[in-house]
């Protein structure tokens, strides 16, 4: 029902060019784990090579301990959920999901048993009689989630599942998908590039980039935390502000030299770190906030992204006197 | 075994029996043709060889060499006529018959594309004959005095010809068309283009790979048919596959056949690298 | 403009149905010559070539021939296009062109060089040997038609059953085929058309047992004649079903 994943010195070539450089991962049973990153970046590989659909050109993939090398996709305890589900057009949603029970020779009473429990799980009791065309996008999301996990795999694979539904849909079925996961126990790798989504349903998120894996924690570690300048920006909107000798552009500020990320929420009026009075360029009502274009008076090529409370509204050329606080400080 | 080499050895299995079949029955004879046409004849004995005889020989009698033109001649006039006809034909359907009944239109002007070859070419006979349906009916108006020749001409044969390729073009043609979204169109017009500019600049170069392998089709089939010519043409001026023909029957001279076959396929694959750029071949 | 496009469908309609209206209408001829005068409606040519034993063994042959031929052309055609949709072979693009190469060349010369390799073999010529011509003309077609249709949707599905436990002929024959049942059935009745149509392959690769066009190619020596009015328009009624037959079951319900 579960096992844990590991992932030792993969790299995959094609040709001349390299998808995966040296990629380690530890996945343990029952974590939900999320792959992030842009497109590209070899995240959707990563998770064909646990899944059997590619080999990788070094390394290896183990789950529960047992090296998957020359395992087909079915000899695998792994199913995968696709992103545009390739749930099978001619069967019932009651086929579909029982097929992977069929394939295991269990009789066609107990596998269509099994479906109709799946169904339920996935909240579409009694549309077992139904065909995949009748149903919404949201709606055949679930099914395909049914259809893999109705073999009881020990891995389920993600591949960008909620990348074809709208956005409200898309916050429905993450909350969905965690609370499933969170009842069956099974390991859930996750592949996306969105990072809200990574956010609402990963225990750990895995950042990717040009093949390697930039950082890995929880949620709020990769955001509060990150390791790497492209982790900080890639999880979310990042000031970038450079620090020499001691010396911001708008003043001096005791901290080492490098690069100081300031989030855009953590820059308020009250905040300890004196950034100094800024001119208002240009502002927006965002709903949970004002977003607004700041540059420091000092400063004045320095841009910063702030976001203001709901209450504020500053006019274009405002002088607000703003503050960094000091959880808002990105260690890079 | 890694999963690459398992998948390999999967998609080989699957292709080999398709593979095959074409290698026995297609490349190897036509490999076998290729050589039997340097083979010699002595009396009506087959004798292999190496000698070029039989291609020097198309080249320079004027009976052989003047089939190739014939069958050139004919098949450039009718693959032009068929596209000019076929055209408008499929536009009108595409752009000017109701939706509902857009399917009913093109099934109905390609019906007889369906009836065999003979019988089509036959028909024609019926009606451009001495006494056929065209002479009768000029004759009983008094438009002609005595009947027309067009039986045993080249007339006959293209129109027999353009019939058929005709039906052929209009479907490869409309399946371009309705493929094309109206955005294109509205586009154009919207940018200040005129009809006639929307077709020339905009409908026509999108169009055109419909129009190219339709209209390599219709080169490639009716440059190799016997019955079409030799139904309606008769026996005035020879093409090459009635010549080809002439060759089995009579005087069974299969290195001739073969040569003349060759000389065929080299002409059709001149005009397949003609038109290569445009040609989706594997989207008819 | 309006105008003159309906004129002009009104004219191709007249052309293109010209020849075959002729045909039809001369079948019924009360007399020996299928041209005009027309003496009056007679169906005694229609029994005649219904009472022709000769005719009859040939119109079963000519259907035994294109559903055999056509079986074999869609089977061969819908293995080749499935393996080289979805594996990624070296040299398929090669693979591709070999497989469609029989559709740029002429009958006349696929059904020489047949005659030749059967000369050479001592393979006696029969309705068998037409038979592998004809899946030699209609595998590209088959081929052509269903690589055309395997798009990504199928392949991700058949993906999606591999992963899920099925054996390769269970994604045949499960999933692949019921999906492509709307091309495979076009292909195959496809396939029948042209093979019951086709005469020259059939005119050189049969001896004794002949197909249909061969056996009306015969009529014709003997001149004109009702009797052949009346075969063609049986053979384009039986064409003309199969074309709607088609049209109703395959392309009505794939919308």
């Amino acid at each position: 029902m579960t096992a844990d994943v590991q992932i030792q010195a993969v790299s995959q070539r094609f040709g001349a060019s390299t998808v995966l450089d040296n990629v380690s991962l530890e996945i343990a049973a029952g974590e939900f784990v999320v792959l992030l990153g842009p497109s590209g970046c070899g995240k959707t590989t990563l998770l064909n090579l646990i899944g059997g659909f590619a080999e990788p050109t070094a390394g290896a993939v183990r789950i529960g301990g047992r090296d998957m090398a020359g395992l087909a996709p079915q000899h695998r305890p792994t199913t995968t959920v696709f992103q545009d589900y390739a749930l099978f057009p001619h069967m019932t949603l009651r086929d579909n999901v029982a097929f992977g029970l069929r394939m295991r020779g269990v009789a066609k009473a107990k596998r269509g048993e099994k479906a109709d429990a799946m169904l339920a799980l996935v909240g579409l009791e009694g549309r077992g009689d139904r065909r995949p065309h009748e149903l919404s996008g949201g709606q055949r999301q679930r099914v395909a989630l049914a259809r893999a996990l109705a073999v009881e795999p020990d891995v389920l694979l993600l591949d960008e599942p909620l990348g074809a539904l709208d956005l409200k849909l898309r916050r429905q079925m993450q909350d969905e998908l965690k609370s499933i996961q969170r009842r069956i126990g099974t390991t859930f790798v996750h592949v996306t590039h969105d990072q809200e989504e990574a956010m609402a349903i990963a225990d750990r998120i895995v950042v990717m980039n040009a093949g390697r894996i930039e950082d890995h924690g929880p949620p709020r570690e990769v955001y509060l935390h990150p390791k790497t300048l492209f982790t900080a920006s890639f999880m979310g909107e990042v000031n970038r502000i450079p620090i020499a000798g001691g010396q911001a552009p708008f003043g001096p500020v005791a901290l080492p030299d490098g690069t100081l990320c300031l989030r855009p929420e953590a820059i308020t009026e009250s905040g300890p770190l004196r950034i100094g009075p800024c001119r208002v360029l240009e502002a927006a009502f965002f709903g949970a906030h004002v977003r607004a274009h700041v540059a420091p008076v000092s400063a004045p090529d320095l841009k910063l992204v702030v976001h203001l409370p709901q209450s504020a509204m500053p006019a274009p050329g405002q002088v607000l006197d703003l503050g960094a606080e000091t959880w808002g400080v990105l260690s890079t | 075994m890694t999963l690459k080499a398992r998948e390999h050895r999967l998609g080989w299995g699957l292709v080999a029996p398709a593979l095959l079949w074409t290698g026995a029955f297609f490349a190897l004879p036509f490999l076998a043709m290729l050589a039997l046409s340097f083979a010699r004849m002595e009396g009506r004995q087959i004798v292999p060889a190496l000698d070029p005889g039989n291609y020097t020989r198309f080249l320079t009698d004027p009976t052989l060499f003047g089939a190739l033109l014939n069958s050139l001649e004919i098949t450039v006039l009718v693959t032009a006529l068929s596209v000019v006809l076929a055209w408008p034909l499929a536009a009108i359907i595409a752009f000017r018959v109701p939706a509902r009944w857009q399917r009913l239109a093109l099934l109905l002007a390609v019906l007889p594309f369906w009836t065999s070859y003979v019988v089509r070419s036959y028909a024609w006979l019926l009606v451009l004959g001495q006494n056929g349906v065209v002479n009768r009916g000029l004759m009983a108006v008094g438009a002609i005095a005595e009947p027309l020749e067009i039986s045993a001409t080249r007339t006959a044969t293209v129109i027999g010809f353009v019939h058929f390729f005709v039906m052929l073009l209009t479907l490869t043609i409309y399946a371009n068309l309705i493929q094309l979204s109206p955005n294109y169109a509205r586009a154009a017009a919207d940018l200040g283009a005129g009809r006639w500019q929307t077709f020339r600049h905009v409908i026509l170069p999108l169009t055109l790979p419909g129009v190219v392998t339709g209209a390599f089709l219709t080169f490639v089939l009716c440059i190799g048919d016997y019955i079409t010519p030799q139904i309606l043409g008769g026996n005035s001026e020879l093409t090459v596959p009635q010549l080809i023909m002439l060759q089995l029957g009579r005087s069974g001279n299969f290195p001739l056949a073969s040569a003349l076959s060759v000389v065929l396929m080299a002409v059709v694959t001149l005009a397949y690298f003609a038109c290569g750029r445009w040609l989706r071949l594997d989207r008819v | 403009m309006r105008v003159l496009s309906w004129l002009y469908l009104a004219l191709a309609y007249v052309f293109v149905f010209l020849p075959v209206a002729v045909l039809v209408a001369f079948s019924f001829q009360d007399g020996r010559l299928p041209v005009p005068p027309f003496k009056g409606v007679s169906f005694r040519w229609y029994e005649k070539v219904l009472g022709d034993g000769d005719l009859m063994a040939a119109l079963g042959h000519s259907f035994l021939v294109a559903v055999v031929s056509s079986l074999i052309a869609l089977v061969l055609g819908f293995l080749a296009a499935h393996a080289l949709a979805r594996v990624a072979l070296p040299g398929s693009a090669l693979m591709r062109g070999v497989l469609i190469a029989p559709m740029t060349v002429s009958y006349l010369i696929v059904a020489l060089g047949l005659l030749n390799l059967f000369n050479l073999t001592g393979v006696r010529l029969s309705l068998w040997t037409a038979g592998i011509g004809h899946v030699v003309i209609n595998l590209p077609l088959c081929f052509a038609i269903l690589y055309a249709a395997m798009g990504d949707h199928q392949k991700n599905a058949e993906r999606a059953a591999r992963d899920l436990g099925a054996a390769e002929w269970q994604v045949l024959a499960l999933v692949s085929a019921p999906m492509l049942a709307m091309p495979l059935a076009a292909a195959f009745f496809l396939s029948v058309t042209f093979s019951w149509d086709e005469f020259i392959i059939a005119f050189l690769l049969t001896r004794f047992d002949v197909t249909l066009p061969v056996e009306i190619w015969s009529m014709l020596k003997s001149g004109l004649s009702p009797a052949t009015n009346a075969v063609g328009s049986l053979v384009f009624l039986v064409s003309v079903t199969l074309v709607i037959l088609l049209e109703i079951l395959v392309f009505r319900r794939a919308k």
